[in-house]
């Protein structure tokens, strides 16, 4: 026993004598993968001019942390770095208004700052990176593609004819789908989907052609893995060859990209009978009023905002610049791909771009909740489409209500909240 | 053995294969997956991803080099171990005197105690982890190893307790009884009488509270900062790390407690039933 | 000292412990699950049992508790006597089985994952011998019966250490005299082990069914790794509701249900397996 009493006197030692730390503590939800947490330290912040503490979490202790610190009134964190729907769940007196931040000239991409103010006056979070779900295949799948079809501009119908030519060569159901528990479907649904086959995403969930999109999207589930419900990150199951043609955020398909180069195409999503829907993905950065050191934690925001922070952010995570910045040539064949299909899916004459989800607070979630249960209820448990849509349609109302957020595109402009029509 | 002496040769011998056969049979079920999880951490991304699966590993160390130099493993190392230090020493401490009092006492407010001390282990940490930070951070506790090891306490004790209570009532009274008549006071006879036969319990209550506390990542991930234990600091950006980094990951994450567990399994034996047998 | 004060200083310390860590926030949380829009309410609870997953998880996590825990308990109680009987190799044998005490649930579901999984280590093993001859998904909606098995089988090696260590220690504490006063007696292994071990074991039998049958109940990550979106359970659904819904007046009930549920399950055992009053041998 003495030995474990003196062990615990020598730790009780250290633990009370650990010293007040300068670092600026930047409490992140993204680059968490061990490689880009420690791109993000190396090459990211290195170079920062002061001592930057990069921790990358899980939501729920990025969260937790930071309500506690919030709710004690003094705290650690310095800068924050998390997704808009996360900012979008916190109240925005919590965050330091950003307005007066100094960029030194830098150019943000208008569309965004304007979803940053998260409808405030202020600047309570700046954008700091972008993204956007694309499609993955392998080569090998190219040969299967449907006589005509561009894979460049293909048809949800040609995506379905292409997934099923391959069942029917391969025997296999080579279509891949993040369905999984942490995969981002809802994403899928509210982006790609929807704004494809109804030009909308609230105000017509439960239309018509709702219920078109959902057969559809049966159908294409008809020639998908069927263990796609334990799907979370595609670049696994393309690169093991469980699926041949994939749909993902670019991020999650980047290692696929990186380790097999010569062997994967990007592309963009495809149309539907009202466009090509996409939607992009938006990481900002923050400062939350109990921060230790203002001072220094604004220092680090312009630090981020800086072209070539931007840049070296992009090799370290997969995540575009936000602001106006020409791209190097040198970039990681993960970069190129999803770069290239971004802009192709951008540029396609009947794009049809949606914006993230603005002035749902912290109903985010209950949001997203809407739409992957209508995606088990209708696929995965067989469920009537029409019962399902007006189940959920009531739901999704009543936190539209709820909120009283407007609608934002591809939905028509709305006065109050955005009916579920 | 008792049975008839005709074939009792026979009988023994096939007994013993079944007996030896069945032994086998289980140590397999349990290693067999931890040889998998080998094999995937010394496998070159590229085979990781393959099919079929290698059954032998190919000795490729770049994963486990990789870790190797993510910067502040071994200080995130050296918390772990502190912290579960703590937790044990703290559980058994707290847990063994309580364990001994249900186990030899009647006394009111025992049940509403026991129910306290199933509560603790039949309520989500995570959801606790918020108030929990609020408090550590109003005090100081937050970010330091020990408060750390108060919340994984609080997790341990339930096993302390009951698992010296469990054997504590397995001890007859009357050993203690007889020591008290041969002119001990309560306290020595506990000491020289029944302390030593509890040594399989502390093992086992200091083998729960150990990992438990290694493996727990919640509060770690959300108390510490400075201070990372191990298992905050790799395994909560495993699971969106790629797959051949998760599993030398994981398997960096297991090895110390099977360390642990392997310097405390003998005193799992009691020295009275089984060790002297 | 004072044989009636002596079991309340004993038990002092643990109890101003778990007031301050785990009673205090422990109240604040509850006190959420119960606030609604006009004070307090039972709101919460109805809003997260009205959720049409509530029934769906509610029956697997009972389903797969009635699956692994007897099967667990089966297993540790013929581990621990084959332990107690062995003569060569004993600690080493114990160690090995004890091993999966040591790997977190979350590590274990990464290492059941990879056998499961569609290129996984039963595909190649099964393609080796010319069972298949190309990898089959295993996991998924269109198998709930391998999903669940697959699951159990995880639990049933990741957790089965937390009884047989209780059991072991307890099993040590029986006298070997009355097992040479049985085989005195003429009677058979099996007679020994329901006459004497069983019931000597009792107050182990008893913490170890207790603890295992609340930890059941708080399965999550194991059921995340190979479940998917197939299988959820109710742990699983309080994190979505803290984490991802930002709903944590429903964690907190959703918590609550599972608590009432563990401490019911709990209190049966308790009854069924009551320790004699000083469990006098």
């Amino acid at each position: 026993m003495s030995f474990k009493m003196a062990l615990m006197g020598a730790t009780a030692a250290m633990a009370l004598a650990s010293t007040a730390q300068a670092d600026v503590l930047f409490w992140s939800t993204q680059a968490k993968p061990v490689e880009e947490t420690q791109a993000m330290r190396d090459q990211v912040l290195a170079g920062a001019g002061q001592k930057v503490d990069y921790q990358a979490n899980d939501g729920g202790p990025w969260l937790t942390r930071l309500q506690a610190e919030i709710e004690a009134g003094k705290g650690t964190i310095g800068v924050l770095g998390a997704l808009h729907g996360d900012f979008s769940a916190l109240k925005a007196e919590e965050l330091v208004d950003l307005s007066s931040v100094d960029l030194g000239g830098v150019k943000v991409n208008a569309t965004f700052a304007k979803l940053a103010k998260l409808g405030t006056d202020g600047q309570p979070y700046l954008p700091w990176m972008q993204a956007s779900y694309i499609m993955a295949a392998n080569k090998k799948a190219l040969a299967y593609l449907p006589a005509g079809a561009d894979i460049n501009a293909l048809s949800y119908d040609q995506l379905i004819e292409w997934t099923a030519n391959v069942e029917k060569e391969t025997g296999e159901k080579k279509f891949g789908f993040p369905a999984g528990p942490d995969g981002l479907k809802h994403r899928f649904f509210q982006g790609y989907l929807y704004p494809s086959y109804t030009n909308g995403v609230v105000r017509s969930f439960k239309s018509d052609a709702a219920v078109t999109a959902w057969e559809k999207f049966k159908e294409l589930w008809s020639h998908t893995n069927p263990g796609a419900t334990n799907y979370n990150f595609m670049q696994e199951q393309l690169l093991s060859e469980e699926v041949w043609i994939a749909f993902d955020h670019s991020s999650r398909l980047a290692n696929a990209f990186n380790e097999k180069p010569d062997e994967f195409v990007a592309f963009p999503a495809p149309a539907g009978p009202t466009g090509r829907g996409f939607m992009p993905v938006i990481a900002g950065i923050a400062i939350p009023k109990t921060a230790p050191d203002m001072e220094a934690s604004k220092a680090l925001i312009a630090y981020m905002m800086k072209p070539e922070t931007q840049i070296a952010t992009l090799r370290a995570t997969n995540f575009f610049p936000v602001i106006d910045v020409a791209l190097p040539d040198d970039l990681p064949p993960s970069v190129k791909a999803a770069g290239d299909a971004i802009a192709k899916m951008s540029g396609a004459p009947d794009a049809n771009p949606g914006l993230l989800p603005a002035g749902l607070g912290d109903q985010g979630g209950a949001f997203s909740k809407v739409y992957s249960d209508t995606f088990e209820r209708i696929v995965l448990a067989g469920q009537d489409i029409r019962t399902v849509l007006d189940d959920e349609g009531a739901i999704l109302n009543g936190i539209m209500q709820k909120t009283g957020a407007k609608c934002w595109a591809p939905d028509a402009p709305s006065e109050g909240a955005c009916p579920v029509e | 053995m008792t049975a008839s002496p005709i074939n009792t040769a026979q009988v023994r011998k096939s007994g013993r294969f079944l007996f030896q056969a069945s032994v086998v049979l289980l140590c397999a079920w349990v290693l067999v997956p931890i040889y998998f999880l080998l094999i995937n951490t010394l496998s070159s991304p590229e085979t990781v991803a393959s099919f079929p699966k290698p059954f032998w590993p190919e000795f490729d160390l770049g994963s486990l080099s990789f870790f190797a130099n993510f910067a502040g493993m071994l200080k995130a190392l050296k918390n772990s171990i502190i912290v579960a230090s703590l937790t044990m020493v703290m559980a058994i401490a707290f847990g063994a005197p309580a364990g001994y009092a249900l186990s030899r006492f009647d006394f009111r407010g025992k049940e509403t105690f026991r129910v306290l001390i199933l509560l603790t282990r039949a309520f989500p940490l995570p959801l606790l982890a918020l108030p929990l930070a609020v408090l550590f951070i109003r005090t100081g506790l937050d970010d330091t190893l020990f408060g750390l090891a108060l919340v994984h306490t609080t997790l341990a004790i339930p096993f302390a307790v009951l698992i010296t209570f469990s054997l504590f009532s397995g001890i007859p009274i009357e050993l203690e009884e007889a020591a008290w008549t041969l002119g001990c006071t309560r306290f020595t006879a506990f000491t020289k009488v029944v302390l030593p036969l509890i040594a399989p319990g502390i093992a086992a209550s200091a083998i729960f509270a150990f990992v438990i506390s290694w493996n727990e990542v919640f509060a770690a991930a959300v108390l510490t900062i400075e201070n990372r234990t191990l298992t905050a600091f790799l395994l909560q950006s495993l699971g969106t790390s790629p797959l051949h980094l998760k599993f030398a990951g994981g398997f960096i994450l297991v090895v110390p407690a099977l360390v642990f567990i392997f310097a405390v399994r003998k005193y799992l034996f009691a020295m009275w039933g089984i060790a002297n047998r | 000292m004072n044989a009636r004060l002596l079991p309340y200083v004993l038990i002092l310390p643990v109890t101003v412990f778990l007031c301050v860590f785990f009673l205090y926030p422990f109240a604040l949380v509850a006190q959420q699950a119960f606030a609604g829009d006009g004070g307090f309410g039972l709101e919460n609870f109805r809003h997260v049992v009205s959720d049409w997953k509530f029934p769906i998880s509610l029956k697997n996590t009972l389903l797969l508790a009635a699956l692994v825990v007897p099967v667990q308990l089966a297993l540790s109680l013929l581990m621990a006597t084959m332990v107690t009987r062995m003569e060569k190799g004993r600690d080493l044998v114990l160690y090995i089985w004890t091993i999966p005490l040591g790997i977190s649930d979350l590590a274990a579901g990464l290492i059941w994952l990879a056998i499961f999984d569609q290129s996984g280590f039963l595909n190649s093993m099964m393609a080796g011998l010319g069972v298949i001859d190309r990898p089959v998904s295993l996991l998924n909606y269109q198998h709930p019966g391998i999903v669940l098995a697959a699951i159990a089988l995880a639990e049933i090696w990741r957790a089965t250490a937390i009884m047989l260590v209780i059991l072991v220690a307890g099993i040590g504490l029986i006298p070997k005299e009355y097992y040479e006063a049985a085989e005195v007696f003429g009677a058979s292994p099996w007679q020994r082990f329901y006459k004497i071990t069983l019931p000597l074991l009792r107050p182990s039998l008893q913490t170890a069914l207790v603890l295992r049958i609340i930890l059941a109940f708080e399965v999550f990550a194991v059921v995340a790794a190979l479940g998917g979106t197939v299988f959820p359970v109710l742990m699983g659904q309080t994190y979505e509701l803290q984490f991802a819904l930002n709903n944590s007046a429903g964690a907190a009930a959703m918590a609550l249900i599972i608590l009432g549920i563990s401490i019911g399950f709990t209190l049966l055992v308790l009854r069924v397996l009551r320790v004699p009053k000083g469990a006098r041998i």
